[in-house]
Formats: C-alpha cells, sequence, structure tokens
C-alpha cells in the first residue's frame, strides 16, 4: 500500500481484558467485573495560561480581541436591523460563543477547512469574512456573499476555507469528514474542523461521521459546541451521556472537554488537538462548554432557564475576560481597546450602509448557481 | 360553531384523541416543556402527562422508526416533526418501515401512525428550510397524505387520521398555525380522508389548490369574478388518495383547469393531477391544463427573489386568463 510509509500501522486499542474472576467469598456466583478500556480524555478546563506559556504575541493577542469585538458588535447591530426588519427568516446569534470561534481560528493553519452549523456568523467573521458581504447577505443583496442566496444560515467563504453554514442540524458532520478525507487524500497535510451544537449530537449523522472518521484514521476534528441548550432542551434532557466528550469513547477516538469561554483555553486545545490530528491522522470529538447569551433565534421567549444562570454567565464574559487580561498584563490599556472598538463599530456601522445600498439580486440571478450549465432546461 | 386558530384546531384533535383513546400519544421535538416549537401542543403536558406527551432529541431517524416499532405493536404515535424539512433525516423509516410494513407483512402487521407538522415555504428561510415535501411522500404506495387549508378541515380530518389504521402524513404549514376560522363544535368531529371540499362553484374554470395556495385561488377567483369570470374552487384537502372524481365533474362543467401547487413543477402534485384529468376527460377541456408552482430552482433567501419564487396570486389570474383565452 503506497500509504504506508506515511501512516503508521493502525493502533487499535488494547483488547479488553477478559473479565477478571473473582473470589466469592460470600458463597454466591461471581458476577463480572467491568474493567474500563484505557479511555483517552483530555481535560482543557484548568485555565491558567498565560500568552508567554501560549506562545501568543501582543499583535495576536489584539487581533484576537478585534476579532472577537467585530463578531459581537456585528450581531449586535444584525439583531438591530432583523427589529427593522431589514433582515429576515431565522438569525441565531453566536454572542457569549465568541472564544470558541476565535481560539480556534487562530490555533488552526488558514487552510484548514472549517464547517459548522446555521449559527455561523463569528465562524465567519473570525476566518475572515468581511462585515459588508456578511451584512449585505443578511440583508439579502447581490453583495452578500453568497449573493443574497443563503441568508443568515447559509454563509459560506470558500475562498477562505469556510464551507458554510448548514440548516439542517447534524448534516454538516459527515461533510467535515470528507473535508478531512480529502485532505489526507491529497496530502495537504490540512485538518477539518467541523463544528456542531450540542443538539446535533443527537443525530444519526454524527455517530456515523464520527465512526468513519476514526475507522479511515481522517484528520478531522469534531467539535460539539455545548451551549447548555438545543433550542429549549437542555442537555440532561436530551443526551444519555450528557458528557459529550465521552462519546469518543465508543469510536476508539480522542474525547477532550474544553473550557470555552476562555479563548486562551480553546486555543491551547484546538492547537494540541490539530497538531495530533495533522501529524497522527488522529481524530477528535472536542466538547467545547459555552453559552449563548441570546435566545435560539429571534423568537424565543427562553423560559426554559433561569436570569440567575443567565447573570452568572454573563461574568464569565470570554471579551471581559481576555480585556481584564491585556489591561492586567498590560498588554494594551484602555485607551487602546477603545479605539478598536471604535473602529469595529465604524466597520460594522459602515456594512449597513453597504447593506442598504446594495442592490437586489436581480430577478435573473434566481436560476443562476443550481447547475453549472448555463443553459440548463428548467421549466418555466 | 367556534373562532379557532388553526393550532387550535390541531390540537383540539390531538387532544380528543388522546382522551378517547389511552393508546394515542405525542412525541416530538420540544413538544412537551416548551409547548410546542409553534405551540400546537401548548398545555398538553400538563394535561397528559410526560408518559404521553414526549419531548425527543433532534433525532427524526431514531424518534419516527420508534414510533413506528410502537404502531407495530398497537399504540397509535403522533409524531410533530418541528417541520417537513426535516423529515429528510427520517426519509427511510417513514418510506422503508412505515409504508411498506402492512405490505411486506402480507397484512399481518399495521402501522397506525400520524407523522405531522409544518410544510412548505415560510418566508426567506432559503433552501434547506423552504421545502414543500408533498410531491415526494405522495409518490409511495402505502402513505396517506393530507394537507388541510383551514382549521375546520385541519380538525376533522386529522382525527381521522389518527383512528386511520394506516401511516398518515399530515401537512400543515408554520405560516397558517395562527389563521383563524371557523371549526364545527359537533361532537366528534370526523372528516372524511380522501374527499375534496368544493369551496366555490363558478362556471368558467375550475381551479384546484391545497394547504397554503387554496388561499391564492381563492383570492385569483374573487379577482376573477370582479372581470366576469366565476371560478370553481376546489381543495383536494387529501393528496392520496386524490379525489378525483371531484375534479372531473368540475371540469366537465367548466372545461378549464388550472392546479397551484408550490411544489416544485417536475413531477408535482400538479403535473399528477393534470395527468389525470387529460386521460380521464380529454373531450371536454377547452383550453390546455395550466398549473402555478414554485420555481425550478431551490429557494432563494433575498425577499424580491423569494416572491418571485412562490406562486403568486397573480400568476394564478394569469394562468387562468390564459386558459380562458382573454387577456
Ligand atoms: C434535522 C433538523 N431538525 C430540527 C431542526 C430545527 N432546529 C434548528 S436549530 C435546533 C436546535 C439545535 O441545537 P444545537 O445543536 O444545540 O445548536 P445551537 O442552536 O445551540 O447552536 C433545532 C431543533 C433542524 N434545523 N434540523
Ligand atoms: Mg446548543
Amino acid at each position: 500500500m503506497a500509504d504506508e510509509t506515511k501512516n503508521p500501522p493502525r493502533k487499535r486499542a488494547a483488547k479488553k481484558a477478559a473479565p477478571k474472576k473473582t473470589s466469592a467469598s460470600n458463597g454466591k456466583a461471581a458476577s463480572p467485573q467491568t474493567v474500563p478500556d484505557a479511555a483517552d480524555f483530555r481535560m482543557y478546563t484548568e485555565g491558567g495560561h498565560t500568552h508567554e506559556s501560549l506562545g501568543l504575541e501582543k499583535d495576536e493577542l489584539l487581533e484576537m480581541y478585534r476579532s472577537m469585538m467585530l463578531q459581537r458588535r456585528f450581531e449586535e447591530r444584525a439583531a438591530q436591523m432583523y427589529g427593522r426588519q431589514k433582515i429576515s427568516g431565522f438569525l441565531h446569534l453566536y454572542i457569549g460563543q465568541e472564544a470558541v470561534s476565535t481560539g480556534t481560528i487562530h490555533a488552526l493553519e488558514p487552510t484548514d477547512p472549517i464547517i459548522t452549523a446555521y449559527r455561523d456568523h463569528g465562524l465567519g467573521l473570525a476566518r475572515g469574512m468581511t462585515a459588508n458581504e456578511s451584512m449585505a447577505e443578511l440583508f439579502g443583496k447581490i453583495d452578500g456573499s453568497s449573493r443574497g442566496k443563503g441568508g443568515s444560515m447559509h454563509f459560506f467563504d470558500v475562498e477562505h476555507h469556510f464551507y458554510g453554514g448548514h440548516g439542517i442540524v447534524g448534516g454538516q458532520i459527515p461533510l467535515a469528514v470528507g473535508l478531512g478525507f480529502a485532505g489526507k487524500y491529497k496530502g495537504t497535510g490540512a485538518v477539518a474542523v467541523g463544528f456542531f451544537g450540542d443538539g446535533a449530537i443527537n443525530q444519526g449523522a454524527f455517530h456515523e461521521a464520527a465512526n468513519l472518521a476514526a475507522l479511515y484514521e481522517i484528520p478531522v476534528l469534531l467539535v460539539c459546541e455545548n451551549n447548555g441548550y438545543a433550542m429549549g432542551t437542555s442537555v440532561d434532557r436530551s443526551v444519555s451521556q450528557p458528557d459529550l466528550y465521552k462519546q469518543a469513547y465508543g469510536y476508539n477516538m480522542t474525547g477532550a472537554l474544553v473550557d470555552g469561554m476562555d479563548v486562551f483555553t480553546v486555543y491551547h486545545a484546538m492547537r494540541e488537538l490539530a497538531k495530533q490530528a495533522r501529524e497522527e491522522n488522529k481524530p477528535a470529538l472536542v466538547e467545547i462548554r459555552t453559552y449563548r447569551y441570546r435566545g435560539h433565534s429571534m423568537s424565543d421567549p427562553q423560559k426554559y432557564r433561569t436570569k440567575e444562570e443567565m447573570e452568572a454567565k454573563k461574568n464569565e464574559d470570554p471579551i471581559i475576560k481576555l480585556k481584564a487580561y491585556l489591561i492586567d498584563h498590560k498588554l494594551a490599556d484602555n485607551a487602546q481597546l477603545d479605539a478598536i472598538d471604535d473602529e469595529v463599530k465604524a466597520e460594522v456601522n459602515a456594512s449597513v450602509e453597504f447593506a442598504e445600498n446594495s442592490p437586489y439580486p436581480p430577478l435573473e440571478t434566481m436560476y443562476e448557481d443550481v447547475y453549472v450549465q448555463e443553459d440548463y432546461p428548467f421549466i418555466v | 360553531m367556534a373562532e379557532l386558530q388553526f393550532r387550535e384546531a390541531l390540537r383540539d384533535a390531538m387532544t380528543e384523541e388522546m382522551v378517547r383513546d389511552e393508546n394515542v400519544f405525542l412525541m416530538g421535538e420540544e413538544v412537551a416543556e416548551y409547548d410546542g416549537a409553534y405551540k400546537v401542543s401548548q398545555g398538553m403536558l400538563d394535561q397528559f402527562g410526560p408518559k404521553r406527551v414526549i419531548d425527543t432529541p433532534i433525532s427524526e431517524n431514531g424518534f419516527s422508526g420508534m414510533g413506528i416499532g410502537a404502531a407495530m405493536m398497537g399504540l397509535r404515535p403522533i409524531v410533530e416533526f418541528m417541520t417537513w424539512n426535516f423529515t429528510f433525516v427520517a426519509f427511510d423509516q417513514i418510506i422503508s418501515n412505515a409504508a411498506k410494513m402492512r405490505y411486506m407483512s402480507g397484512g399481518q402487521l399495521k402501522v397506525p401512525i400520524v407523522f405531522r407538522g409544518g410544510n412548505g415555504a415560510a418566508g426567506q428561510l432559503a433552501a434547506t428550510h423552504n421545502n414543500s415535501t408533498e410531491a415526494f411522500y405522495t409518490n409511495v404506495p402505502g402513505l396517506k397524505v393530507i394537507a388541510p387549508s383551514n382549521p375546520d378541515d385541519a380538525k376533522g380530518l386529522l382525527k381521522s387520521a389518527i383512528r386511520d389504521d394506516d401511516p398518515v402524513l399530515f401537512m400543515e404549514s408554520e405560516v397558517m398555525f395562527g389563521m383563524k376560522g371557523e371549526v364545527s363544535d359537533e361532537e366528534d368531529y370526523l372528516l372524511p380522508i380522501g374527499k375534496a371540499r368544493i369551496a366555490r362553484e363558478g362556471d368558467d374554470i375550475t381551479l384546484v389548490a391545497h394547504s397554503k395556495s387554496y388561499w391564492l385561488a381563492m383570492e385569483a377567483a374573487e379577482e376573477l369574478a370582479k372581470q366576469g369570470y366565476e371560478a370553481t374552487v376546489i381543495d383536494p384537502r387529501t393528496l392520496r388518495p386524490f379525489d378525483t372524481e371531484a375534479v372531473i365533474d368540475s371540469v366537465k362543467q367548466t372545461n378549464r383547469l388550472v392546479i397551484v401547487d408550490e411544489c416544485s413543477p417536475y413531477g408535482g402534485i400538479a403535473s399528477e393531477v393534470a395527468f389525470r384529468i387529460q386521460s380521464q376527460c380529454f373531450d371536454h377541456l377547452d383550453a390546455p391544463i395550466a398549473r402555478v408552482t414554485a420555481k425550478d430552482t431551490p429557494a432563494p433567501y433575498a425577499k424580491n427573489l423569494i416572491e418571485a419564487w412562490m406562486p403568486t396570486v397573480d400568476e394564478v389570474i394569469d394562468a387562468s386568463k390564459k386558459a380562458l383565452y382573454v387577456n
């Protein structure tokens, strides 16, 4: 096999030890003991990283801060524009989860393909989508990233190796495995990263994809952004194993638990896991615990959670946390960070104007992008 | 008669059947504690408890199959899908198992199950969330497909669907859940599956339209009346079985037929109806049968595009006038 040299021989987890026989002193028949296999679980929950320990330079830290602010301000404005009916359909905000996108994107190579579900603005912007093309897409205008065809749930930026926003829960997870497969097949050395929600882990698509990833030793990270809820359903009401990372065990792959409210922790974890995937073709299931501050979409009364819970989580705001770190470590002062905030706001405001001024897609564009064939015989 | 919202009519139907028959239960995403994603099942958890109103994970393939298995054991599940768009994940269970179990077992088994939820386009939701799925499912022998246009039909037909011993797919619409209408307060209000409703009678042209499209047809008929043309409007209500007779009877009088159908045009409901009519009363037709459907592309997001993509009243009027040979 030509691949043999590149890929180390398959290592299977140690065979399950035969159940040990216990001496049944009480005279009853011995029941088999459970001897768990050694599971490969990694805990990235401690925190305490410094930029030095992570090898992050000041410029990159400020870039991370800027990216998180851009995601936050962009969505705050998008919510406003939804209220003014400039945006319609479903709008799912990522607010609160920005450490996940930002930490991951900075931990990856820019050419590593990523893919996610419909809560996709944060990852898109973090990967390099412009506020302009993003806002124009939300407005359904021709200058939008998908020419007004996709809307909020279907952001794509292939130039930046962002393979989309996907509307069907779980549907993108097998695609992530395919992105990783292609990288291995072509020998690009890329690691694919597929994001999905805690609700999506209950889709058959996840389980089939996880098995394929491990079976074929595909360089892919399956990243479950556990924000506690799938719409109004909490994880413990919907998943038999609510420690989601432990589901990796069944697929014989690494399971990692990551604190998603701390951008340093996410960065650290994703860098290590991406390295392992890249160098050893070892996929992993990564559960990143995070929190969405807003409702599921724009029409969610949020009766399923308490004010106290929300307040407590707001104290963990990943942006405030990074800001405090930057100031405490004298990497930036308030004035500098305010200036970044102002810049970001200006960028977002400009994007609203850009989106307003962009024309609606001409009607004939409806028939474009369905097939490559330009004169495809549509039924009209 | 009581004026009810569409969602209330559905809720009443389910509630009455659950009171009447212990074997009926409801399951689906957010149906219990959240009171339903579209509030159809509001209050039902309180009334029936968690044994009979069951929140599921987002596992359409799993819980559809579980429902079918339970039905094979004599229970009568109502499986709610948040929308029919998400049934593609459960396609195999519905088609390979629900539809074919009776046949493959030579009649030993039955699958008395109802799958229900919102179907069709519901605004700027883009390509994954705007599917009109009825044509996919009417293609499958073994399934019954119902798509009512108003609260009264919704109630009477859902009750019949729950009592039916075969799998019934019940298609509602997210944008119609709030629609109000008079609903019969007859005790045990049951409507026959497979019977069309003649909503309006006129001699000049026949319009056939179900679910949301029915309202387009009615609006077009009013406008045509102002211009001097009287339309018969037929709401088939049930798509499989389809009440072909009702359409034939009408076409024999009007000699012209327009079908309004939100499905994609290729092999949609309209294609099937047109085939039946041309083959069974060709001699009565004075004009080619016309159809108004969604456009032949995935659903776009942009406001102007999705508006152009959907069938419109104007398109129904235009198609009708063409069939009437007037401009
Ligand atoms: C197959 C499928 N079923 C149902 C839905 C409706 N739906 C959209 S989002 C969602 C909740 C998903 O929650 P989770 O995976 O935790 O992601 P989050 O919204 O928290 O980011 C549901 C049920 C869908 N889009 N696709
Ligand atoms: Mg979630």
